[in-house]
């Protein structure tokens, strides 16, 4: 046995899953989950909320034919498991009501984000400090800075998965997560801006991430806005800094290349392997080994390894990402997408870490290639229609570009494109790289992803300002 | 399920001298059916039960959760929460909730008809859906989503300050997403019906509402910019009529983080725009008698012929403003604490129906769907910028369809500038309810 601490013994893990096969499905899985997680508000230069937070639970899920059954509970008693495993069971009617046993083989896996100082070993006090550093910081950038708020999270989620084929396996990952947010009023109204730092290791984070710097910039993003100038209205080229630009290959084609919307042919990119599908500029990747990262997992909630897959490359489309469900339907192995909010929810195709390689040209020469034009620091969000490949994402601190330098604020706008059509239009990659940090809902499951990309340029997107382009 | 509003009681009275303590205690019980390509794709049946506790002592606040009412796990949480308000900065308007007096009313929200509707016949509603959907046109290339989900939800909250209040609500939902195709290239629609039990859903006009989005937005292309007049599907004024209330929470507005600040009294809207807040209106899908603190949820006017009268507070806020809650606190459950919201928005309807006002219009754009409300609207500031999709209005009627494109303007300008309020109202499943309605001037971008 080389999982240490099981959150269920192995014994009472193998009888919930033979007994989860007894109406005759062909597949059974346990995921147990206990998350316990602390966050921090401060607002309004106060701290106003500290809260702490306690879930643990297990999710049974079976397969019988094209049917999927799933049921949780909180209740870890062998009694509670076993109900569990009735309920989600009972899609399956076929059985002959058979004994069944299955066998377990533990597969120890290392996760690739190393914890130097667990978050619950620092004392609250310390990370209440961060905060009213962070605060002070922000409001000695101006008498402008009308309100400053801050927050600080950590969370630890231990999982132990275990299904019909035999797996048992388990993981520990930690994450802490550190956000500013300056309001800046002027005559023009109000104006915000905000900075935000992740990653899935532990309180060391913050030897690396200096709070009042991130404060600082989130109060100057704010300030500057205040004099910002309404976008424009129209196709314009768009310059792309380094790190959160990656949303937009989230959005673009991250969603249309998981695997459930391929098997339903409910994505453009659907039964496009081996065509040119970007600029030959663009090789995309979607990783869940980088150290660190805040889409990085030893397992995904499925209780396969993550790995390092290449979506595109060199422009022509090489694969899909699959949750091990989808896979196994068709035939091969999971890339290690599958993934879940909590024992709650049903597993389904996740992205992980998605980015852009880095390319060749000198970021600074881009913006000094295009005569006019935008330049988004940072986006904010997005959204896609996966059918149709539209999606808008939103500009949340962007300049103009004239004459080949970067120039005047514009106020926050969304942008709008189709994948395919935008995918093609990169047509300069930096040599830089960066990566951002995101919380991607689907289905109404939200799970951290991080998303990266070098400083690009798009010839062509549409802005939904309201000035003339 | 043991009495929740007990457990709740028990840890409230655990409270002691100089200490007010709150109990949240949350039960749910969801499923969540899909249908695909004639079959069951997955059932999901879950049950979700829990405690947050709130503890206030020397003007300092503390919250701790946990997923379950075991008493030795709730006792951890109440010491928790107690060892985290020790952390929080001290703040004279950090209170918990006092009862005000005002009685609950009684609303039609439970029935005990979803308890009762076995699981098979759960099935057969998405299986019917599906079924309808991938029938309603020829041109219906694929189902991806044919979707039945219900929940049932009590809570119970008791407070060392003398709240005790409980409520219940069911809920439960068809929704349909599909691709339709006539050659000229895929578009997506996407309905759903909402009631109180399954009994008021009907598969039939969610699958033909489903196919009627898509298919009319079949050889949509992308039109050239311009400046326009904008009628907004009901679905569309509800997502619009959300990211209002959020400026109108009196927490953002006392601390600088909204443009409606310190214009109470100022016309914000064109005279034909009335909002309220009423949760108390059995027929609105957000319905409650108590808010997320334990009062009772009461009518709220906010704009009154396009004059801001008002904004929602919850105990908090309250203080900070130096007013009283108008019961506006809402909590997703035992995990989250309250904080300021909208349940219930409402305007005061016209008398126009939809086809009168593309008539009075002329030509514009009509918005069936947006997209990017997250991440294009900003409470703060009041920018707006969403994709949308929709068809263009000409001669005062429905024209080619458009995609592709981007409607943006400030929701104060947005506010102003409403022309026509529809009578068509929709109880859709938000915090606000439907209607058509009609903005003079747009920025919409596209080629």
């Amino acid at each position: 046995m080389t999982i240490t601490d099981p959150l269920i013994d192995s014994a009472v893990v193998e009888r919930t899953l033979a007994l989860a096969l007894r109406s005759g499905a062909e597949f059974a899985e346990l995921f147990a989950e206990d998350r316990s997680s602390t966050s921090i508000s401060l607002d309004d230069s106060k701290v106003e909320e500290l809260c702490s937070g306690r879930d643990r639970g297990v999710g049974i899920r079976v397969v019988a034919g094209e049917t999927t059954g799933y049921a949780h509970t909180a209740d870890l008693s062998e009694r509670g498991l076993a109900d569990a495993a009735d309920a989600a069971a009972a899609i399956a009617r076929s059985g002959t009501g058979e004994k069944r046993t299955v066998a377990l083989e533990a597969r120890a896996v290392r996760n690739p984000s190393e914890v130097g100082t667990p978050p619950s070993d620092v004392a609250k006090a310390t990370k209440v400090e961060l905060l009213r550093r962070a605060d002070s910081a922000a409001r000695s950038a101006g008498g402008a800075i009308a309100q400053v708020s801050a927050g600080y999270s950590d969370a630890r989620r231990r999982v132990l998965i275990a299904n019909s084929d035999g797996l048992l396996t388990a993981d520990e990952q930690t994450r802490t997560r550190f956000v500013v947010q300056c309001v800046a009023s002027g005559d023009t109204g109000l104006q915000t801006g905000y900075q935000v730092v992740g990653k899935t290791i532990g309180f060391e984070m913050f030897e690396a991430t200096d709070v009042e710097e991130e404060a600082r910039n989130a109060a100057a993003v704010a300030l500057g806005k205040l004099s910002a100038r309404p976008a424009p209205s129209g196709v314009l080229p768009v310059v792309l800094e380094k790190g959160s630009g990656g949303i937009l290959f989230h959005e673009a084609c991250g969603h249309g290349l998981e695997a459930d919307a391929i098997v339903k042919e409910a994505s453009v990119y659907a039964g496009r392997v081996g065509d040119l599908v970007a600029s030959p500029l663009v090789t995309l990747v979607d990783d869940g080994t980088v150290g660190g990262e805040w889409g990085t997992l030893g397992i995904d909630d499925e209780g396969h390894q993550t790995q390092r897959n290449v979506l595109i490359d060199k422009g022509v489309l090489t694969d899909y990402m699959w949750d091990f469900l989808r896979a196994r339907k068709t035939g091969r192995d999971s890339s290690g997408n599958g993934r879940r909010q909590s024992y709650q929810h049903l597993p389904m195709v996740r992205m992980t870490n998605t980015y852009l390689l880095p390319g060749e040209e000198d970021p600074d020469e881009i913006v000094a290639q295009t005569p006019y034009g935008v330049y988004v620091r940072k986006l904010g969000g997005g959204q896609v229609d996966t059918a149709t490949g539209d999606f808008v994402f939103g500009m949340v601190e962007a300049y103009l570009i004239e004459d080949g330098r970067v120039t005047e604020p514009l106020r926050d706008a969304n942008l709008i494109g189709n994948g395919p059509d935008i995918l093609g239009k990169i047509d300069v990659v930096g040599r830089d790289f960066d990566m951002c940090i995101g919380t991607c809902g689907k289905d109404g499951q939200q799970v951290p992803v991080g998303c990266g990309q070098p400083t690009l340029r798009v010839s062509g997107v549409t802005i939904g300002g309201t000035a003339g382009a | 399920v043991p009495e929740l509003l007990d457990v709740a009681r028990r840890i409230a009275g655990a409270a002691v001298a100089g200490e007010q303590v709150e109990a949240c205690v949350s039960w749910s019980r969801d499923t969540h059916v899909r249908a695909y390509d004639g079959d069951i794709e997955s059932l999901s049946s879950a049950e979700s039960l829990g405690i947050g506790v709130r503890v206030v002592n020397g003007n300092r606040l503390g919250f701790a959760y946990a997923g379950s009412l075991d008493e030795e796990v709730a006792r951890e949480v109440l010491a928790e929460a107690r060892d985290n308000a020790t952390f929080a900065t001290e703040d004279e308007h950090a209170a918990l909730a006092d009862p005000d007096g005002v009685e609950p009313v009684r609303l039609p929200i439970w029935r005990d008809e979803l308890g009762a509707f076995p699981a098979a016949r759960k099935t057969e509603l998405a299986l019917d859906l599906e079924r309808r959907t991938r029938a309603g046109d020829p041109r219906v290339r694929q189902v991806t989503e044919a979707d039945y989900e219900d929940s049932a939800y009590e809570m119970a909250i008791a407070s060392s300050t003398g709240i005790e209040a409980t409520t219940r609500r069911t809920r439960c939902y068809l929704s349909a997403h599909l691709i339709a195709d006539d050659g000229t290239g895929d578009q997506t629609g996407y309905s759903y019906g909402a009631g109180r039990s399954p009994e008021e859903l009907d598969p039939a006009t969610v699958a033909a509402d489903a196919v009627h989005r898509a298919v009319r937005l079949l050889g949509a292309r992308k039109p050239a910019s311009s400046r326009l007049p904008v009628v907004l599907d009901p679905r569309v004024t509800a997502t619009l009529l959300g990211v209002i209330g959020r400026a109108l929470s009196g927490e953002d507005v006392a601390k600088g983080r909204s443009f409606f600040a310190g214009r109470i009294g100022e016309p914000v809207a064109s005279s034909c725009f009335a909002l309220v807040e009423d949760p108390t209106d059995p027929e609105a899908f957000g319905a409650g008698a108590i808010d997320g603190e334990g009062l009772a949820c009461r009518r709220v006017v906010l704009v009154d012929k396009g004059t801001l009268a008002g904004f929602l507070y919850d105990t908090k806020a309250a203080r900070l403003a130096g007013t009283v809650s108008t019961a506006s606190a809402v909590r997703g459950g035992f995990r989250g604490t309250p904080g300021v919201g909208a349940r219930a928005l409402a305007v005061e309807p016209g008398t126009a129906g939809q086809d009168e006002i593309l008539r009075n219009i002329g030509s514009g754009l009509y918005v069936q769907s947006v997209h990017g409300v997250h991440s294009g609207v900003s409470h703060v500031s009041g920018d707006f910028s969403v994709g949308a999709r929709g068809i263009m209005i000409s001669d005062g009627a429905f024209g080619e369809p458009v995609r592709e494109v981007t409607i943006a303007s400030s929701l104060q300008k947005m506010l102003q500038d409403v022309v026509a309020i529809g009578g068509d109202v929709e109880r859709v499943p938000s915090s606000a309810m439907g209607v058509t309605l009609a903005i003079g001037e747009m920025a919409m971008s596209g080629a």
